[in-house]
């Protein structure tokens, strides 16, 4: 039993997981302290790591010429970071950067995409809960579209 | 549920003793007897093509031979062949117009030399209203509207000072039309209570003769001041038998068995949208309904700007802006209007005075100009209780 | 939980002096209100009074302030229409109507010795700043006390300073959220259901919601997710009123009269009349 299985089946994006499946998956991962002000991930690189969240906070943005970053959302203890190592051609979307210091457990998405191929249940329960965390996203992000708390309509 | 207390007018037992009879001139003295004590007659009288609770001062007034034929858009006067007074069923407009007027001022303002607001309460004394030929389905609206504005938390001025003096003679119903169906509602054709006076006109010989019900001491005391005769048995039987007679004449039928309920349920079935197509979105409907109520608070600023009053008008759900918020109107579609309009007459009334808003009168159906059924309507959704548009089944 | 006032509110509006004022963002002002006459009602966190315009109009406003004791009333104006917009113009000295009160309450009654979850998204956080206020002045009688702000932007905060103070204090739990960062700003972006998974949710706590009907539907939804219950959700709902005492009949959703029935209403009662489009 990994060191790494018993804080992560506290994170909530691991609830629930099967314990044979969350042993394999720790084998890709261990702990990582990011500090302050860090850029974790840039839009175009190569997305080769997954990171779940345990404190601080981190900016996802998009760059944009002649302006700090705008910030499109914070993530959280609890939230998980990144997810296009699961689908090719495996090249990250946005920008993140470390708000405060953040401490995760940081995946190696080779290796977490091997483990995944070799094990197809694993593979979908991991497919599922990225799923879930992109549905969540999508869904708050169509809320914002619709600026509630704007202007009402016709005034 | 809101509280519900209704305005409990005492009602004596119609036992003999307290039922007389009238003949037309009787009707004269009747009038003439309210006059004295200080109240405006307000009674059937013929106007434009169609009959109008107006002023009267004599009996001449109101509506001799007269009878009409009903049924969805369509409304006629017709000869009858007798000279009966009280020969028609619902008019046009209904009672309310006169308890609860169409334009009513609540307040008015002004500012003073240093630009103080003040407000000040209008309250023109109340008229005296004596109400001659109040149907039963008509005394049942007002008691109704008794629910939602004179025994409700904030019972309005106008109606409660105008209704606490009201004296109530009704008729009991002889002549339904083609669009009634108070005895589906429980409502007609026969009034018990509520009223100081009834009468039931009969026609078994060629001048009319009225059987009179006392009851309240009120009404007891204007008849004090007319010539009248007691009933026979013969005459009490007569008048029962000209109500069981029109109970068997009813022009539609509305099936009320756990309508809320029903309502409730179908709040998305295809039949709004049938409807839909075919209203208008007039309003006609709740103008002439006997218990709709809502109004519009409006600002009138006199010419000189120099006050300003806060009217209260009619209004109702059908228009287009009635459910307008900052953004939008919450009702865009005939569809949800019409919607509103029934499910909250036969459905959620209940929950909100305890009673339905519905009195079977059929003015609705008479006075819409596309002759739409409320009726015919929760008819077909009770036939097909569960039908969704679009659905496979 | 309609309060149970001791007075009823008049139908005719009574004068009331502008004591105070305070722009809180490009479109929202707080206003101060004395009557003339001295006179000072009963008001519950929740209730709303129809404030009037001269010769404009009257729309129904929240009290935004700690209703209890005898200070000036709190009424948080947005300008979005006519008679706000008419609002929105006046200063100290100037003279307008109110009538009021009217509508049911937040019902802290019932929350004594229980956890709060209060969710604020827009202009909703001025009805809920009157209950905010008032439970920082008896916070012994509450448990926890979760606050989420939803703002468009962080400009468009109101009750800035407040808000600031609130987050200072030890006793209470404090999340701020923004649709829209702009630069500068160092703190949570993304809608309030986003921070509810945060946010310490006990089963029997009372959750506290108000904003634009969308907002409040989505969190309650996500409250339920949480483990909270319909009974012990509410929502302050908005529709249409002009008489404010059930008769003018616009107020209508369903058999709910928002002015009488609420605009305080359980999330139990709401929900199957949400639920249908144009009710």
């Amino acid at each position: 039993m990994n060191a790494l299985t018993d804080e992560l089946t506290a994170h909530r994006f691991f609830a629930n997981m099967d314990a044979a499946h969350l042993d394999v998956l720790t084998g890709c991962g261990r702990n990582v302290v990011i500090r302050a002000g860090t850029s974790i991930i840039r839009e175009g690189e190569p997305a080769d790591a997954f990171w779940a969240l345990r404190a601080g906070r981190v900016a996802l943005g998009v760059s944009v010429p002649g302006r700090e970053m705008p910030t499109l959302d914070t993530l959280h203890a609890g939230d998980v970071l990144g997810w296009a190592w699961l689908f090719p051609p495996y090249r990250w979307h946005f920008d993140a950067d470390a708000l405060d210091d953040v401490h995760a457990v940081v995946f190696d998405a080779v290796c977490l995409r091997g483990k995944c191929e070799a094990d197809p249940a694993l593979g979908f329960d991991l497919a599922k809960r990225v799923a879930g965390v992109l549905g969540d996203r999508l869904h708050a992000a169509r809320l914002r579209l619709l600026d509630i708390y704007g202007p009402p309509h016709g005034s | 549920m809101r509280d519900s207390r209704t305005i409990r007018i005492a009602v004596m037992a119609v036992a003999s003793g307290t039922t007389m009879t009238l003949g037309v001139e009787g009707l004269d003295a009747l009038i003439t007897s309210l006059h004295e004590r200080g109240y405006t007659v307000i009674a059937p009288t013929v106007r434009d093509g169609s009959i109008g609770y107006e002023p009267v001062t004599t009996a001449e007034q109101l509506p001799r031979g007269v009878g009409d034929e009903q049924g969805p858009a369509h409304y006629r006067l017709r000869d009858r062949d007798d000279d009966a007074r009280f020969g028609f069923a619902t008019a046009p407009s209904s009672w309310k117009r006169h308890l609860y007027p169409p334009a009513t001022t609540l307040w008015r303002a002004h500012r003073d030399g240093d630009g103080m607001l003040l407000f000040e309460e209008t309250q023109a004394p109340p008229p005296r209203y004596a109400f001659l030929g109040v149907r039963a389905c008509e005394l049942a609206a007002i008691l109704i509207q008794d629910r939602v504005l004179a025994t409700s938390a904030y019972p309005d001025p106008t109606y409660a000072a105008r209704r606490r003096d009201l004296f109530i003679i009704a008729v009991q119903c002889g002549s339904p039309s083609g669009v009634c169906f108070c005895t589906s509602m429980g409502t007609g054709p026969r009034s018990n209570e509520g009223f100081d006076l009834a009468i039931t006109e009969l026609l078994e010989s060629s001048d009319p003769r009225y059987v009179v019900e006392i009851g309240t001491p009120a009404g007891q005391e204007v008849m004090e001041g007319v010539t009248s005769q007691t009933a026979t048995d013969r005459d009490r039987a007569a008048a029962i038998a000209v109500t069981e007679g029109s109970a068997r004449q009813m022009g539609r039928t509305m099936d009320t068995r756990e309508l809320p309920a029903l309502l409730h349920r179908n709040l998305e079935h295809p039949r709004w949208d049938d409807v839909a197509a075919r209203c208008l979105s007039c309003g006609n409907c709740t103008n002439a309904c006997p218990t709709c109520f809502c109004s519009d608070d409006i600002e009138v600023e006199a010419a000189d700007g120099a006050s300003t009053a806060r009217v209260r008008e009619w209004a109702s759900c059908f228009s287009r802006d009635f459910s307008y918020i900052h953004g939008g109107t919450v009702r865009q579609t005939t569809r949800s209007r019409y919607r509103q309009w029934m499910t909250h007459k036969l459905g959620t009334w209940w929950e909100q005075f305890g009673t339905s808003g519905c009195v079977g009168c059929g003015r609705c159906i008479a006075w819409c100009p596309v002759g739409i059924d409320i009726t015919e309507e929760a008819a077909v959704i009770r036939s097909t209780d569960g039908a969704r548009a679009g659905a496979s089944r | 939980m309609a309060a149970e006032l001791a007075a009823r509110a008049p139908l005719t509006p009574v004068t009331h002096r502008v004591v105070g004022r305070r722009d809180e963002t490009a479109d929202v002002v707080t206003l101060l209100l004395e009557a003339t006459d001295g006179s000072r009602l009963r008001y519950a966190a929740g209730q709303f009074n129809m404030l009037y315009a001269y010769a404009v109009g009257e729309v129904a406003i929240s009290i935004s302030a700690n209703p209890v004791g005898d200070g000036p009333i709190a009424h948080t104006v947005r300008n979005v229409g006519t008679v706000s917009r008419a609002l929105c113009e006046l200063h100290p000295g100037d003279s307008l109507g109110l009538r009021g009160p009217f509508g049911s309450d937040w019902g802290l009654d019932s929350a004594t010795g229980r956890d709060l979850v209060i969710v604020a998204g827009g202009i909703g956080l001025a009805p809920l700043r009157s209950v905010i206020t008032q439970v920082i002045s008896q916070r012994e009688h509450f448990g926890d006390v979760e606050i989420v702000i939803g703002t468009r932007t962080p400009e468009e905060l109101a009750f800035k300073e407040e808000v600031d103070a609130w987050r200072e204090r030890k006793d209470l739990s404090v999340h701020v959220t923004v649709d829209r960062a702009t630069p500068g700003w160092r703190g949570t972006v993304g809608v309030v259901t986003t921070v509810l998974p945060r946010v310490h949710c006990d089963p029997e706590a009372v959750a506290l919601i108000c904003g634009p009907e969308v907002m409040m539907r989505f969190t309650a939804l996500a409250l339920l997710e949480r483990g909270m219950q319909a009974a012990n959700i509410r929502v302050s709902m908005e529709r249409n009123m002009q008489c404010a005492v059930a008769q003018c009949g616009h107020c209508q959703l369903g058999s709910v009269f928002v002015c009488a029935d609420g605009p305080v209403l359980t999330w139990e009662r709401v929900e199957p009349l949400m639920a249908v489009r144009q009710l």
